[in-house]
């Protein structure tokens, strides 16, 4: 316990140290000594086509990626490694295009393909980017994590000792999403049907969430801050929801037990709301996810930033400033542990609240 | 939309890709991964049910063999009391008919030794009688023999020579 606390302490620190390389690195890289922190930290949560590790003086050190772009002129599917293309632009200077492709800054640097009449149109982009590569990695991890404790099991029955160390932790967790959130707010009914989603929906946001406070390669990436992420999870569940929901589910929606004129003449009034209320859950879990985790890592990048803003004023602004975004850093890195459990959390228990809210059962009057 | 930060703009390909690996994740954990942990978990919780049920059953069979071994005990000690008793009664039994024995034959043995001692005694009062005739029939003859001066002073010796040898 006091190891891994030791450990923790030492990754918190390695977190804002390299963090306040890249941030310093990516200072040096673009303009002189002017730093814009709106513009770091928003470069440092964006997605990109290739996984920046370091850059000093000029040179950077990153994982390139593969692009897979569909071409809107000719239809065809482009593979490349995005330094192939990055090269290639770089020699042609101005304007060059690699396949007709180019990295539009004008749209956050996403690739954009140059048609012959000059205008620049979105090409089909399934590349793998810093994001998806991301997500890879949680679902390998995952997967690592589960099946290596499912052969654990596979080995034993229910008359042996319960599991302890990694195994233990794994079952504990699980068991608290089952019986505490997933058996509790589904209902002991239906319950069964939607575990798997759920856990799956826990297990990834939480390890996610993590892998996104890792400074360097295997994490890092803003993935659960990232608008379409945390839509499609949301959007899994509005499915899940209305798809599974029950005829009394329906009734409540368009026939609740409301006087006649708040439901039918002049207006269906709460009808309306409910309707409404149908895509206003799921947007709120939406939001509340990509929210929290993207405030994070910007506090995180923000409080990076600040140590370079100090040097530049002076070297006792610089050591005070150090000391206090030290601080800072080790105590926003404390809470975001904090966060990426807790909103695993919340959006699995929400997940499971509306799932079960779909599940009414008959009132009895 | 074009002034959107790069997080809040729509992505085609990543929404496709985190499509493609949550599904993948999804099917692969919920075929392998968490049914292993859950059903464990669950047959786990049944069968410690199920050993606090046998172990509460165990007690109350324990409970019930305890004081089946007490009734025995205190039947055992019951039969043994009995059985001390009889075999004081028995012994009682014996030792009174052996002194009835005894006296009996104590009575029979001071029966015998009074007859014989009657037989004795007629015997020696037999002899005695003889020993008295032959006694007198000598005094007599002494008598004859002294003084035969007065017949009664005679026969009043006699008479007192016989009362004395009689007493």
């Amino acid at each position: 316990m006091k190891n891994s606390f030791k450990y923790l302490l030492l990754l918190l620190l390695m977190t804002f140290g390299l963090s306040a390389q890249n941030a310093m690195a990516s200072d040096e890289g673009e303009e002189s000594k002017e730093i814009n922190i709106p513009e770091i930290v928003l470069e440092h949560l964006a997605d990109s086509y290739e996984w920046h590790i370091a850059s000093y003086e000029g040179k950077h050190l990153s994982i390139p990626l593969p692009c897979i772009v569909r071409s809107s002129a000719t239809g065809e599917w482009n593979f490349f490694l995005s330094s192939t293309m990055e090269e290639a632009i770089h020699e042609g200077g101005e304007g060059a295009t690699y396949k007709g492709f180019f990295f539009d800054a004008d749209h956050h640097g996403k690739i954009y393909e140059r048609l012959a009449d000059g205008s620049s149109v979105r090409p089909i982009d399934l590349s793998i980017t810093k994001s998806v590569m991301q997500i890879w990695i949680v679902v390998f991890v995952l997967l690592a994590i589960f099946l290596s404790c499912a052969r654990w099991y596979k080995k034993r029955d229910e008359q042996s000792d319960a599991p302890s160390g990694f195994v233990g932790v794994i079952e504990m967790l699980t068991m608290a999403i089952y019986d505490g959130v997933i058996r509790a707010c589904v209902g002991e009914k239906h319950y069964k049907k939607f575990a798997p989603y759920l856990l799956t929906v826990f297990f990834f946001i939480l390890t996610t969430n993590i892998l996104g406070l890792l400074p360097i390669f295997p994490g890092g990436a803003n993935v659960t801050g990232n608008i379409n992420v945390t839509f499609f999870l949301a959007f899994c569940t509005m499915l899940l929801v209305n798809i599974f929901g029950n005829k009394e589910y329906w009734k409540e929606i368009f026939w609740p037990e409301v006087p006649l004129f708040l439901k039918a003449y002049p207006a269906p009034l709460i009808p309306v709301i409910e309707v409404v209320g149908i895509f206003t859950k799921p947007f709120a879990l939406m939001v509340r996810l990509f929210a929290n985790m993207m405030a994070g890592h910007a506090i995180i990048l923000s409080f990076t930033c600040v140590i370079f803003l100090g040097w530049t004023l002076g070297t006792g602004m610089g050591l005070g400033l150090n000391a206090f975004s030290g601080l800072m850093l080790l105590f926003m890195n404390l809470v975001e542990v904090l966060v990426a459990f807790v909103q695993a959390y919340v959006f699995t228990l929400l997940s499971a609240v509306f799932i079960g809210l779909a599940h009414p059962e008959h009132h009895a009057e | 939309m074009e002034n959107l930060p790069s997080v809040l703009t729509p992505d085609l390909g990543l929404l496709f890709w985190m499509f493609l690996a949550f599904l993948v994740v999804f099917l692969i954990l919920a075929k392998w991964g968490f049914p292993a942990i859950v059903n464990m978990v669950e047959e786990r919780k049944a069968f410690i049910d199920e050993s606090l049920k046998n172990a509460r059953a165990a007690n109350e069979k324990l409970a019930g063999i305890q004081a089946e071994s007490e009734q025995i005990l205190r039947d055992a000690s019951q039969q043994q009391a009995q059985i001390l008793k009889e075999a004081m009664e028995t012994r009682d039994n014996i030792v009174g008919e052996a002194q009835h024995k005894a006296e009996i034959e104590a009575a029979k043995v001071l029966e015998d030794a009074k007859a014989k001692i009657e037989v004795e005694k007629q015997a020696a009062l037999a002899e005695i009688r003889q020993q008295v005739a032959t006694l007198s029939v000598q005094i007599a003859e002494k008598v004859l023999l002294q003084q035969l001066s007065s017949d009664a002073a005679q026969q009043q010796l006699i008479d007192r020579l016989l009362d004395e040898a009689e007493k």
